[in-house]
């Protein structure tokens, strides 16, 4: 013990070494690869989840690259925490923040629309008449809620006579919240159903179901509340091992289910849904509902030649992308991220954080002149809520495999708490240092 | 989650707590352990008295650690569902005692009466 006599406590040498040590841990992060240099022109369509990730991205890897964000929205939002709005567990303003918060330095801001985008002739035209050149497009554009297309919907309703809508905004989920938390004290029947279109996020039609019952029991009123889940095709999830799991537990909980039911109107004054089947049209009454509408790709994007050209989303606009490198098919110099991408899973914040890399990648090696070798699997992630405290992490790749982050420690269909923590404390923290490209 | 480095888990406590509220809680923890470590180097010893007055803090930290999560976190204790779910629940309690109780025997060491015997 010779060495640990020789230690003296004086507190000057104690301060050093406390400052040396704090000095070594500040200075061991990780090696950044030398920026490239390139005076390639950069535009982005979309400053939400998948363009802000992507623009802190690329301004991390390029170095004197002209980099332009388009987006007239003020507000980015938080979407994966709509749902707890609607749980009344959030108040509206925990998914708002400012699309600014976000943005780099040396990003530049065009707080327009896109109207047009000509991958022809490389340019895009805004809303308010610019013609903004590119060399690089980067579809991040989201995609549209098509209110329109269910019949009989006034979004003035949402939060009287029963109506609730999740999708249509943090002020509506919150208005959600008020009509499901009178419609678990009252009781009656309520009815949920998804649509038949591509969706974001395909488990929170599930996962408010599921809140409702927990809501109803919760308070004592479940023997009053009739719960009702009208699938649009003949699975609940379209993963077939999550659809398994969700069929059990919806069978525990007493949850109703029908299969192949396309919602299409509402009839708030008489409190009844209309329902496409292969049978015809159906119709049920309801006391408490979340509409959730056809989605579609933005206008711009639908009027461009960018979409897939046959098959099934010809009606539906999602830019015809490779599924695993997120390069347009047609137009090379042309990516899709988040919602608008045209590939088979994964409407998610999750998607996105998988995504961007890859579309990045192959982005700055085109710039390089080199191949990149990354790839997309489809991953997406799902924290599916089951009850106020307990959600299942379901995560997922194109073949429909489970790829749990934790295997062996957190099981993909078990209801658990940790589950829960990640959705309510870690998810939203993720996404941030996501949009921040530190994730 | 794609790939969970060090770096990332930083970013993303940062974006919980605050960046700023997370290097505070970083450095405190850092000084309550450099603290322990100097009384130790001072002592000589492991001081028994303070310890074993400590460790009664102890069940103290670990209950409101857990207590803490659940009230941020709108749950409790019906919603464990599984083995992951308890171990997380003790470990929460572990660190909660562990810190506490390292807090509490710092604290007595350096405000202990100049020439008390030890």
């Amino acid at each position: 013990m010779k060495d640990l006599d020789q230690l003296t406590a004086s507190r000057r040498a104690f301060l050093g070494m406390a400052a040396g040590s704090l000095a070594l841990a500040g200075a061991a992060g990780p090696a950044r690869a030398e920026k490239v240099k390139t005076k390639a022109n950069i535009v982005i369509l979309g400053a939400g989840a998948a363009g802000t990730a992507m623009a802190n991205r690329l301004v991390e890897r390029l170095d004197g690259a002209k980099i332009t964000i388009i987006d007239a929205r003020k507000r980015h939002l938080y979407q994966p925490g709509f749902t707890l709005v609607a749980a009344g567990l959030k108040s509206a303003d925990y998914p708002v923040s400012r699309t600014t918060d976000w943005l780099p330095r040396g990003v530049d801001l065009i707080e327009e629309g896109a109207a047009e985008i000509d991958p022809e002739g490389n340019k895009v035209v805004t809303t308010g008449g610019k013609t903004v050149a590119y060399d690089f497009l980067i579809l991040a554009t989201g995609l549209k809620l098509d209110w329109d297309a269910v019949e009989g919907f006034d979004m003035n309703m949402v939060g009287t006579n029963g109506i609730g809508a999740v999708y249509a905004g943090p002020e509506k989920a919150a208005d959600t919240w008020a009509a499901m938390d009178r419609f678990t004290d009252e009781g009656g029947k309520a009815v949920f159903f998804r649509p038949a279109t591509e969706m974001k996020c395909a488990g929170a039609p599930l996962k408010y179901t599921f809140l409702t019952d927990d809501y109803a029991r919760k308070k004592g009123s479940r023997g009053r509340v009739d719960i009702n889940y009208f699938a649009h095709g003949g699975s609940l999830f379209s993963v077939p091992i999550v659809n398994e799991k969700v069929r059990m537990l919806y069978d525990d909980r007493g949850v109703k289910t029908e299969y192949n039911h396309v919602m299409k109107a509402i009839d708030p004054g008489k409190k009844i849904i209309t329902f496409s089947t292969p049978e015809g049209d159906v119709e049920t009454d309801y006391d408490f509902t979340n509409v959730i509408p056809p989605m579609v790709a933005p206008d711009a994007v639908r009027n461009s030649p960018l979409p897939w050209q046959s098959g099934k989303w010809v009606d539906q606009g999602w830019a015809e992308v490779d599924k695993e490198t997120l390069r347009h098919v047609r137009y090379r110099n042309v990516f899709a991220v988040g919602d608008i991408a045209g590939v088979p899973k994964g409407k998610t914040a999750a998607s996105v954080k998988w995504q961007v890399p890859v579309a990045e990648d192959h982005l700055v090696a085109d710039i390089e002149g080199k191949l990149s070798p990354s790839t997309y699997n489809g991953y997406t992630s799902c924290p599916l809520i089951t009850r106020v405290g307990r959600a299942m992490l379901v995560e997922f790749d194109y073949k429909n495999n489970l790829t749990p982050s934790f295997p062996g420690v957190i099981a993909p269909l078990e209801e658990l708490w940790i589950s829960w923590l990640m959705k309510e404390v870690a998810l939203k923290a993720t996404y941030n240092a996501m949009l921040r490209g530190k994730a | 989650m794609k790939e969970l480095t060090l770096e990332t888990l930083i970013a993303v406590f940062q974006e919980i707590f605050g960046s700023a509220l997370f290097w505070a809680m970083v450095v405190v923890a850092i000084m309550i352990t450099l603290a322990f470590i100097f009384v130790l180097i001072r002592d000589r010893s492991i001081e028994g008295r303070y310890l074993a007055r400590a460790e009664l803090s102890a069940p103290i930290g670990g209950i409101a650690a857990i207590l803490f999560v659940q009230y941020m976190t709108n749950s409790g204790f019906s919603d464990i569902g599984g083995p992951i779910d308890l171990i997380v629940l003790l470990m929460t309690g572990v660190a909660g005692a562990g810190g506490l109780t390292f807090l509490a025997y710092v604290v007595q060491a350096f405000t202990r009466r100049r020439g008390e015997e030890r």
